[in-house]
């Protein structure tokens, strides 16, 4: 009996195993990796780190002013966004101030987005959508700060840097609730 | 199972098969349907043939053609049938030539059977194109809050340990034609076939994140894609340590370039915007990033004038897509409702069907294998007396969300809100045999 008893508890003891194994849910039984990947260097990290969070760490140098970005506006942004970010065929950009619980919301830049460094952010990795990443630094600067201008949030010779920009407190700051933990 | 509903039922294998040898009419008519469906008009045409054709009526040749004459000979790479062509995904490229590469190509779930969806009918959300990348030229880099930031070739990533699942992606924005003032009469692929089905073959993110090292710091990540949006999401970390994959094989083949070849990140049951395709980079952060795609859009505005931020998951869904738009009843008689269903949240345990507008309800019938996360097929036989019925399908996931209805759904958000719409769809279905959508 007590062999019995024995055996059992072995072929309980494999099954746990096995099913322990076998598992791929859960954190203590994911298989270890080969290694195979490298080290990556900081003159790599650095050239391939391009998104800015909230606190603006990694803006780069370079600066602009909302006069200055109005050139860059009319030449890569215009021809989509219409003259000073009136929308059409691509998004308005402009307007909407107080617009987001009346029954004719307006969402754009300036009503809704609620942070600027998320606006160097997108136009820097992505517009104009025919060439992005072609505009430098100094560019994004400068166009970010044209359609802060066009919102009223900066003033017309402010100069947007890695240090302004996240300074600007966007009038929908805090209008967004988190629900990542809901 | 029988539900004990006190139903007739018949069962499902006596149920005939309405897209079962269709005449020749019929795939002309469907055909012609289809290729409408593409440019998102309404129509209605014959994809239910009648029950019992007259035999003066069908005469199929006793000895077809292709019984005559060998066939062709092996290939390659095997291609849906030339008469399959109108099956296809229904684009929309709202900028127009502005960014021909901006916008989604839905899935024809009207037109499919089963849960797993082809590959090449996936639906495609892309927010500037397709890339063409050469597996050879791409990495994948990890880094930020890691004690030890790794570059993988793609190559590398090939021989790591790999898993499998089928669950589904489904786009944030999926129906958000049925936000729209008037009900969109389009085929149920043009409102709900931003959601698509597959096996997902690659390596658990979690294995990388051990090999880097995470900081304790780090509780989010950064997920960025190798597109020319250079389309870049924020992901709470824990997500990584559940069931997040760097996936690498679609469907038993390396992704197509569509679903992001050579790499892509899975995140089963969210919002298909999160499944970054092209991944690139993954940068471990403490907080979100804050991204374009997560706060002026993907984000879902309320009456009040706030905004629900990062809503992950895809809510518990289900829709009906035989009989659906398009479709005409071929008069009274037996036809089996069929459907998908589907929750971000786990298994679906039980599906609904209503054929009085949601007044009262049977229980359809699920078919296995049902896994967290994926598509279900539900099905139910349905004797058709051919008065007006209004059609709805109501899921209810494993963890007891119910599948919302329209007017209950609509008044949570802001006028225009067009996000996480998994509200009831409802079929209204003529005394002729007409589908047509209606709100309720």
């Amino acid at each position: 009996m007590s062999t019995f008893r024995t055996v059992i508890a072995a072929i309980v003891l494999a099954a746990l195993a096995m099913a322990c194994a076998t598992s791929t849910t859960g954190p203590s039984s994911r298989p270890a990796g080969p290694g195979l990947g490298r080290d990556a260097t900081p003159q790599e990290i650095a050239a391939w780190d391009i998104s800015i969070p909230p606190s603006g760490a990694g803006l780069p140098a370079g600066s602009g002013t909302a006069k200055q970005g109005e050139a860059v506006y009319v030449a890569k942004c215009l021809a989509c966004h219409a003259a000073k970010g009136a929308g059409k065929p691509a998004d308005q950009l402009v307007g909407g101030l107080g617009s987001l619980a009346t029954a004719n919301p307006v969402r754009t830049v300036g009503s809704y987005w609620p942070y600027a460094t998320t606006l160097f952010d997108y136009i820097r990795r992505a517009m104009p959508t025919t060439n992005p990443m072609s505009l430098s630094d100094s560019e994004v600067y400068a166009v970010t700060a044209y359609l802060l201008h066009l919102n009223g949030i900066v003033g017309a010779n402010a100069e947007m840097n890695a240090q302004t920009l996240a300074e600007v407190k966007m009038p929908n700051r805090d209008g967004f609730v988190d629900w990542s933990r809901k | 199972m029988k539900p004990n509903d006190g139903i007739e039922r018949t069962p499902i294998a006596q149920a005939p098969s309405p897209l079962e040898q269709p005449s020749d009419s019929d795939k002309i008519d469907r055909r012609a349907f289809l290729t409408r469906g593409a440019g998102m008009v309404a129509a209605t045409v014959t994809a239910w043939p009648a029950p019992a054709a007259a035999a003066a009526a069908d005469a199929p040749a006793a000895v077809p053609p292709w019984m005559q004459t060998p066939g062709k000979p092996m290939s390659n790479y095997g291609q849906p049938s030339a008469f399959e062509k109108p099956v296809a995904r229904i684009v929309g490229a709202p900028y127009g030539a502005i960014a021909p590469g901006s916008g989604a190509a839905r899935t024809p779930i009207h037109a499919l059977e089963g849960t797993i969806t082809p590959s090449g009918l996936h639906f495609e959300r892309h927010h500037n194109g397709v890339p063409e990348i050469d597996p050879a030229a791409h990495r994948l880099l990890i880094h930020g809050l890691v004690k030890k930031p790794l570059m993988f070739t793609v190559q590398a990533l090939l021989r790591y340990p790999m898993t499998s699942r089928i669950c589904f992606i489904e786009c944030a924005g999926n129906s958000n034609a049925n936000t729209n003032l008037k009900a969109p009469q389009v085929p149920a692929g043009a409102i709900h076939g931003m959601v698509s089905c597959s096996e997902w073959t690659g390596v658990p993110l979690a294995v990388l994140l051990d090999e880097a090292g995470v900081d304790p710091r780090a509780d989010w990540l950064l997920a960025e894609g190798a597109d020319a949006a250079a389309m870049s999401r924020s992901v709470p970390l824990a997500k990584a340590f559940d069931d997040a994959m760097i996936a690498l094989y679609q469907n038993g083949e390396r992704l197509r370039p569509e679903q992001g070849y050579p790499v892509r990140l899975l995140l089963p049951g969210w919002e298909g915007n999160m499944n970054v395709k092209w991944l690139r980079r993954v940068k471990l952060t403490e907080g979100p990033t804050h991204t374009k795609d997560e706060t002026s859009k993907y984000s879902d505005p309320t009456p009040d004038g706030k905004a629900r931020q990062f809503t992950f998951e895809m809510g518990v869904k289900s829709v009906i897509t035989r009989p659906s738009i398009g479709m005409k009843m071929q008069g009274a008689g037996l036809y089996e409702i069929s459907g998908l269903a589907w929750s971000g949240a786990g298994k679906i345990r039980r599906v609904d069907v209503s054929l009085d507008g949601g007044t009262s309800w049977r229980e359809a019938v699920l078919q296995a294998p049902i896994f967290s996360k994926s598509v279900t097929r539900f099905r139910l036989p349905w004797e058709w007396n051919g008065a007006r019925v209004q059609l709805q399908s109501r899921a209810t996931d494993e963890k007891d969300n119910v599948q919302p209805s329209r007017a209950s759904w609509l008044p949570d958000y802001m006028p225009q809100q067009r996000y996480h719409n998994n509200s009831i769809q409802t079929w209204a279905i003529e005394a002729d045999g007409g589908v047509s959508n209606v709100y309720l």
